[in-house]
Protein backbone atom coordinates (compact mmCIF):
# COMPACT_ATOMS: atom_id res chain seq x y z
CA UNK A 1 0.00 0.00 0.00
CA UNK A 2 1.61 3.45 -1.02
CA UNK A 3 1.18 5.87 1.72
CA UNK A 4 1.37 9.67 0.72
CA UNK A 5 2.67 12.09 3.64
CA UNK A 6 0.83 15.14 3.32
CA UNK A 7 3.62 16.99 1.73
CA UNK A 8 3.61 14.76 -1.06
CA UNK A 9 -0.35 14.78 -1.19
CA UNK A 10 0.09 18.93 -1.13
CA UNK A 11 2.99 18.45 -3.58
CA UNK A 12 0.60 16.64 -6.32
CA UNK A 13 -2.62 18.31 -5.75
CA UNK A 14 -0.94 21.81 -5.86
CA UNK A 15 -0.11 21.12 -9.19
CA UNK A 16 -2.63 19.08 -10.17
CA UNK A 17 -5.18 22.42 -9.64
CA UNK A 18 -3.30 24.28 -12.28
CA UNK A 19 -3.38 21.13 -14.84
CA UNK A 20 -5.32 21.75 -17.94
CA UNK A 21 -6.42 18.20 -17.91
CA UNK A 22 -8.22 18.04 -21.39
CA UNK A 23 -4.91 19.48 -23.00
CA UNK A 24 -2.01 17.75 -20.82
CA UNK A 25 -4.13 14.64 -21.54
CA UNK A 26 -3.79 14.53 -24.93
CA UNK A 27 0.03 15.74 -24.68
CA UNK A 28 0.51 13.03 -22.71
CA UNK A 29 -0.85 10.29 -24.97
CA UNK A 30 0.33 12.00 -28.31
CA UNK A 31 3.63 11.88 -26.58
CA UNK A 32 3.11 8.41 -25.69
CA UNK A 33 2.41 7.42 -29.40
CA UNK A 34 5.40 9.40 -30.79
CA UNK A 35 8.28 8.52 -28.18
CA UNK A 36 7.20 4.64 -27.99
CA UNK A 37 6.14 3.96 -31.30
CA UNK A 38 5.03 0.41 -30.67
CA UNK A 39 2.41 1.47 -28.12
CA UNK A 40 0.24 2.00 -31.33
CA UNK A 41 -0.79 -1.49 -31.10
CA UNK A 42 -3.49 -0.48 -29.24
CA UNK A 43 -5.11 1.97 -31.37
CA UNK A 44 -5.11 0.67 -35.02
CA UNK A 45 -8.63 2.60 -35.10
CA UNK A 46 -7.65 5.69 -34.34
CA UNK A 47 -6.70 6.77 -38.11
CA UNK A 48 -3.95 8.71 -38.94
CA UNK A 49 -0.80 8.15 -36.54
CA UNK A 50 1.70 8.37 -39.47
CA UNK A 51 3.72 10.92 -37.98
CA UNK A 52 4.67 13.30 -34.88
CA UNK A 53 2.27 15.98 -35.95
CA UNK A 54 -0.60 13.49 -37.34
CA UNK A 55 -0.39 11.69 -33.84
CA UNK A 56 -0.52 15.04 -31.99
CA UNK A 57 -3.03 16.74 -33.66
CA UNK A 58 -5.61 13.61 -34.13
CA UNK A 59 -8.34 14.48 -32.67
CA UNK A 60 -9.47 10.83 -30.80
CA UNK A 61 -5.75 10.96 -29.48
CA UNK A 62 -6.62 14.02 -28.38
CA UNK A 63 -10.13 12.61 -26.71
CA UNK A 64 -8.72 9.52 -25.18
CA UNK A 65 -5.55 11.25 -23.43
CA UNK A 66 -8.21 13.73 -21.70
CA UNK A 67 -10.45 10.25 -20.73
CA UNK A 68 -7.26 8.93 -19.08
CA UNK A 69 -6.07 11.96 -17.43
CA UNK A 70 -10.09 12.43 -16.18
CA UNK A 71 -9.09 8.91 -14.57
CA UNK A 72 -5.79 9.81 -13.06
CA UNK A 73 -7.65 13.20 -11.66
CA UNK A 74 -9.94 10.81 -9.60
CA UNK A 75 -7.44 8.91 -8.56
CA UNK A 76 -5.64 12.04 -6.94
CA UNK A 77 -8.77 12.48 -4.91
CA UNK A 78 -8.25 8.85 -3.76
CA UNK A 79 -4.59 8.32 -3.27
CA UNK A 80 -4.82 6.51 0.25
CA UNK A 81 -6.50 3.90 -1.76
CA UNK A 82 -5.01 3.49 -5.46
CA UNK A 83 -6.13 -0.54 -5.59
CA UNK A 84 -9.57 -0.01 -4.67
CA UNK A 85 -10.01 3.18 -6.97
CA UNK A 86 -8.33 1.45 -9.99
CA UNK A 87 -9.91 -2.40 -9.61
CA UNK A 88 -12.50 -1.79 -12.15
CA UNK A 89 -10.39 -0.34 -14.54
CA UNK A 90 -7.39 -2.92 -13.94
CA UNK A 91 -10.03 -5.69 -14.87
CA UNK A 92 -10.79 -3.96 -17.84
CA UNK A 93 -7.10 -3.27 -19.13
CA UNK A 94 -6.51 -6.90 -18.31
CA UNK A 95 -8.84 -8.86 -19.32
CA UNK A 96 -10.57 -6.77 -22.61
CA UNK A 97 -8.24 -4.37 -23.50
CA UNK A 98 -5.01 -6.98 -23.26
CA UNK A 99 -2.71 -4.10 -22.63
CA UNK A 100 1.15 -4.84 -20.84
CA UNK A 101 1.67 -2.95 -17.58
CA UNK A 102 4.70 -1.61 -18.70
CA UNK A 103 2.74 0.77 -20.85
CA UNK A 104 1.46 1.89 -17.50
CA UNK A 105 4.81 3.30 -16.55
CA UNK A 106 5.62 4.72 -19.72
CA UNK A 107 2.80 6.80 -19.83
CA UNK A 108 3.83 7.72 -15.74
CA UNK A 109 6.70 8.75 -17.32
CA UNK A 110 5.54 10.88 -20.05
CA UNK A 111 2.95 12.58 -17.85
CA UNK A 112 6.20 13.27 -14.91
CA UNK A 113 8.24 15.16 -18.18
CA UNK A 114 4.90 17.10 -19.27
CA UNK A 115 4.49 18.42 -16.34
CA UNK A 116 8.26 19.53 -15.76
CA UNK A 117 7.73 21.33 -19.07
CA UNK A 118 4.49 23.11 -18.19
CA UNK A 119 5.38 24.29 -14.73
CA UNK A 120 9.38 24.65 -14.86
CA UNK A 121 10.62 25.75 -11.69
CA UNK A 122 7.83 24.52 -9.84
CA UNK A 123 8.32 21.09 -10.70
CA UNK A 124 11.48 20.74 -7.86
CA UNK A 125 13.14 17.54 -7.49
CA UNK A 126 11.25 17.27 -4.16
CA UNK A 127 7.43 17.74 -6.20
CA UNK A 128 8.74 15.68 -9.23
CA UNK A 129 9.54 12.96 -6.79
CA UNK A 130 5.91 13.11 -5.42
CA UNK A 131 4.32 12.85 -8.79
CA UNK A 132 7.07 9.60 -9.73
CA UNK A 133 5.27 8.05 -6.50
CA UNK A 134 2.04 8.49 -8.09
CA UNK A 135 2.81 7.41 -11.41
CA UNK A 136 4.46 4.32 -9.69
CA UNK A 137 1.10 3.89 -7.60
CA UNK A 138 -1.33 4.35 -10.27
CA UNK A 139 0.64 1.89 -12.69
CA UNK A 140 0.77 -0.62 -10.05
CA UNK A 141 -3.30 -0.34 -9.13
CA UNK A 142 -3.83 -0.79 -12.73
CA UNK A 143 -2.03 -3.99 -12.63
CA UNK A 144 -3.00 -5.53 -9.75
CA UNK A 145 -6.19 -7.56 -11.00
CA UNK A 146 -4.22 -8.85 -13.77
CA UNK A 147 -4.12 -12.35 -13.84
CA UNK B 1 15.59 1.39 -33.39
CA UNK B 2 18.52 2.97 -34.71
CA UNK B 3 19.08 6.91 -34.75
CA UNK B 4 18.25 8.37 -38.03
CA UNK B 5 19.78 11.19 -39.74
CA UNK B 6 16.97 13.30 -37.86
CA UNK B 7 17.30 12.17 -34.11
CA UNK B 8 21.57 12.76 -34.72
CA UNK B 9 20.46 16.01 -35.86
CA UNK B 10 18.07 17.14 -33.12
CA UNK B 11 21.04 15.76 -30.72
CA UNK B 12 23.54 17.79 -31.89
CA UNK B 13 21.70 20.95 -31.79
CA UNK B 14 20.31 20.79 -28.40
CA UNK B 15 23.77 20.08 -27.31
CA UNK B 16 25.46 22.69 -29.07
CA UNK B 17 22.26 24.83 -27.59
CA UNK B 18 23.12 23.54 -23.94
CA UNK B 19 27.35 24.63 -24.72
CA UNK B 20 28.90 24.68 -21.63
CA UNK B 21 25.93 24.54 -19.24
CA UNK B 22 25.93 20.20 -19.95
CA UNK B 23 27.28 19.78 -16.03
CA UNK B 24 24.70 21.99 -14.77
CA UNK B 25 21.69 19.86 -16.14
CA UNK B 26 23.26 16.30 -15.36
CA UNK B 27 24.19 17.31 -11.59
CA UNK B 28 20.30 18.16 -11.24
CA UNK B 29 19.24 14.73 -12.89
CA UNK B 30 21.60 13.72 -10.49
CA UNK B 31 19.49 14.92 -7.75
CA UNK B 32 16.40 14.60 -8.91
CA UNK B 33 17.80 10.72 -9.72
CA UNK B 34 18.06 10.59 -5.79
CA UNK B 35 15.29 12.17 -5.26
CA UNK B 36 12.71 10.05 -6.96
CA UNK B 37 14.40 6.66 -6.80
CA UNK B 38 16.03 6.53 -3.63
CA UNK B 39 17.74 2.58 -4.75
CA UNK B 40 20.13 4.79 -6.80
CA UNK B 41 21.74 6.24 -3.66
CA UNK B 42 22.72 2.95 -2.53
CA UNK B 43 25.97 3.39 -5.20
CA UNK B 44 27.21 6.28 -3.03
CA UNK B 45 27.42 5.37 0.34
CA UNK B 46 30.69 7.69 -0.06
CA UNK B 47 29.16 11.04 -1.28
CA UNK B 48 27.46 13.91 0.73
CA UNK B 49 24.12 14.02 -1.56
CA UNK B 50 22.52 17.08 0.18
CA UNK B 51 21.41 20.02 -1.94
CA UNK B 52 24.72 21.68 -3.61
CA UNK B 53 26.92 19.11 -2.67
CA UNK B 54 30.74 19.65 -4.35
CA UNK B 55 30.86 15.55 -4.84
CA UNK B 56 27.43 15.49 -6.89
CA UNK B 57 28.55 18.01 -8.58
CA UNK B 58 31.86 16.83 -9.78
CA UNK B 59 30.34 13.66 -10.47
CA UNK B 60 27.38 15.76 -12.43
CA UNK B 61 30.66 16.80 -14.70
CA UNK B 62 32.08 13.14 -15.61
CA UNK B 63 28.21 12.28 -16.42
CA UNK B 64 28.48 15.84 -18.82
CA UNK B 65 31.56 14.63 -20.08
CA UNK B 66 30.67 11.27 -21.09
CA UNK B 67 27.21 12.34 -22.96
CA UNK B 68 29.47 15.00 -24.35
CA UNK B 69 31.92 11.87 -25.55
CA UNK B 70 28.66 10.34 -26.94
CA UNK B 71 27.19 13.29 -28.73
CA UNK B 72 30.50 13.23 -30.27
CA UNK B 73 30.51 9.96 -31.80
CA UNK B 74 26.82 8.69 -32.59
CA UNK B 75 27.68 6.53 -35.38
CA UNK B 76 29.67 4.50 -32.74
CA UNK B 77 28.60 4.83 -29.51
CA UNK B 78 28.79 1.36 -28.71
CA UNK B 79 33.05 1.87 -29.57
CA UNK B 80 32.98 5.67 -28.01
CA UNK B 81 31.82 3.93 -24.49
CA UNK B 82 33.46 0.99 -24.32
CA UNK B 83 36.21 1.86 -21.34
CA UNK B 84 32.68 3.47 -19.12
CA UNK B 85 30.82 0.23 -20.33
CA UNK B 86 33.69 -1.72 -18.46
CA UNK B 87 33.92 0.81 -15.72
CA UNK B 88 30.27 0.02 -14.87
CA UNK B 89 30.47 -3.68 -15.55
CA UNK B 90 33.54 -5.04 -13.87
CA UNK B 91 34.14 -2.25 -11.45
CA UNK B 92 31.23 -0.23 -10.36
CA UNK B 93 28.81 -3.13 -11.00
CA UNK B 94 25.62 -0.66 -11.42
CA UNK B 95 22.71 -2.52 -12.02
CA UNK B 96 21.82 -1.21 -15.63
CA UNK B 97 18.32 -0.63 -14.46
CA UNK B 98 19.60 2.56 -12.66
CA UNK B 99 20.72 3.68 -16.32
CA UNK B 100 16.49 4.50 -17.13
CA UNK B 101 16.43 6.75 -14.35
CA UNK B 102 18.88 8.54 -14.69
CA UNK B 103 17.81 9.09 -18.59
CA UNK B 104 14.39 10.07 -17.21
CA UNK B 105 15.25 12.17 -14.75
CA UNK B 106 17.66 14.10 -17.75
CA UNK B 107 14.52 14.23 -19.80
CA UNK B 108 12.77 15.84 -16.81
CA UNK B 109 15.76 18.22 -16.63
CA UNK B 110 15.82 19.13 -20.10
CA UNK B 111 12.30 19.15 -20.68
CA UNK B 112 12.06 22.22 -17.16
CA UNK B 113 14.90 24.04 -18.77
CA UNK B 114 14.20 23.86 -22.50
CA UNK B 115 10.20 23.71 -22.47
CA UNK B 116 10.22 25.68 -26.12
CA UNK B 117 12.29 22.77 -28.21
CA UNK B 118 10.95 19.73 -26.08
CA UNK B 119 8.43 19.20 -28.37
CA UNK B 120 7.81 15.84 -29.56
CA UNK B 121 10.11 15.13 -32.06
CA UNK B 122 12.78 15.87 -29.65
CA UNK B 123 11.64 14.63 -26.94
CA UNK B 124 11.95 10.88 -28.86
CA UNK B 125 14.57 11.76 -30.40
CA UNK B 126 16.91 12.31 -26.97
CA UNK B 127 14.85 9.17 -25.64
CA UNK B 128 16.02 6.85 -28.15
CA UNK B 129 19.53 8.19 -27.88
CA UNK B 130 19.63 7.92 -24.07
CA UNK B 131 18.95 4.46 -24.53
CA UNK B 132 21.04 3.95 -27.13
CA UNK B 133 23.79 5.13 -24.65
CA UNK B 134 22.17 2.56 -21.58
CA UNK B 135 22.55 -0.08 -24.21
CA UNK B 136 26.33 0.93 -24.77
CA UNK B 137 26.92 1.43 -20.79
CA UNK B 138 25.11 -1.97 -20.62
CA UNK B 139 26.76 -3.94 -23.20
CA UNK B 140 30.44 -5.37 -21.07
CA UNK B 141 27.93 -6.68 -18.41
CA UNK B 142 27.72 -10.05 -19.26
CA UNK B 143 31.19 -10.66 -20.60
CA UNK B 144 34.16 -11.97 -18.63
CA UNK B 145 36.96 -11.09 -19.84
CA UNK B 146 39.66 -13.94 -19.79
CA UNK B 147 42.47 -13.57 -17.39
CA UNK B 148 39.82 -12.45 -14.97
CA UNK B 149 37.73 -15.15 -14.05
CA UNK B 150 39.57 -17.13 -17.07
CA UNK B 151 37.62 -18.60 -20.61
CA UNK B 152 33.30 -19.57 -20.04
CA UNK B 153 32.88 -23.17 -20.86
CA UNK B 154 31.09 -23.43 -24.08
CA UNK B 155 26.45 -23.77 -23.36
CA UNK B 156 25.96 -27.51 -22.97
CA UNK B 157 24.73 -28.75 -26.65
CA UNK B 158 20.32 -29.46 -26.68
CA UNK B 159 19.82 -33.39 -26.16
CA UNK B 160 19.68 -35.13 -29.86
CA UNK B 161 16.11 -36.01 -30.43
CA UNK B 162 15.38 -39.56 -30.06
Amino acid sequence: MVHFSAEEKAAITGLWGKVHVEEAGGEALGRLLVVYPWTQRFFDNFGNLSSASAIMGNPKVKAHGKKVLTSFGEAIKNMDNLKGSFAKLSELHCDKLHVDPENFRLLGNVLVIILASHFGKEFTPEVQAAWQKLVAGVATALAHKYH
Amino acid sequence: MALSAADRAAVRALWRKLGSNVCIYTTEALERTFASFPATKTYFPHFDLSPGSAQVKAHGKKVADALTLAVAHLDDLPGALSALSDLHALQLRVDPVNFKFLGHCLLVTLARHYPGDFGPAMHASLDKFLSHVSAALASSYRWTPEGVAGPQPPLPRAPESQ
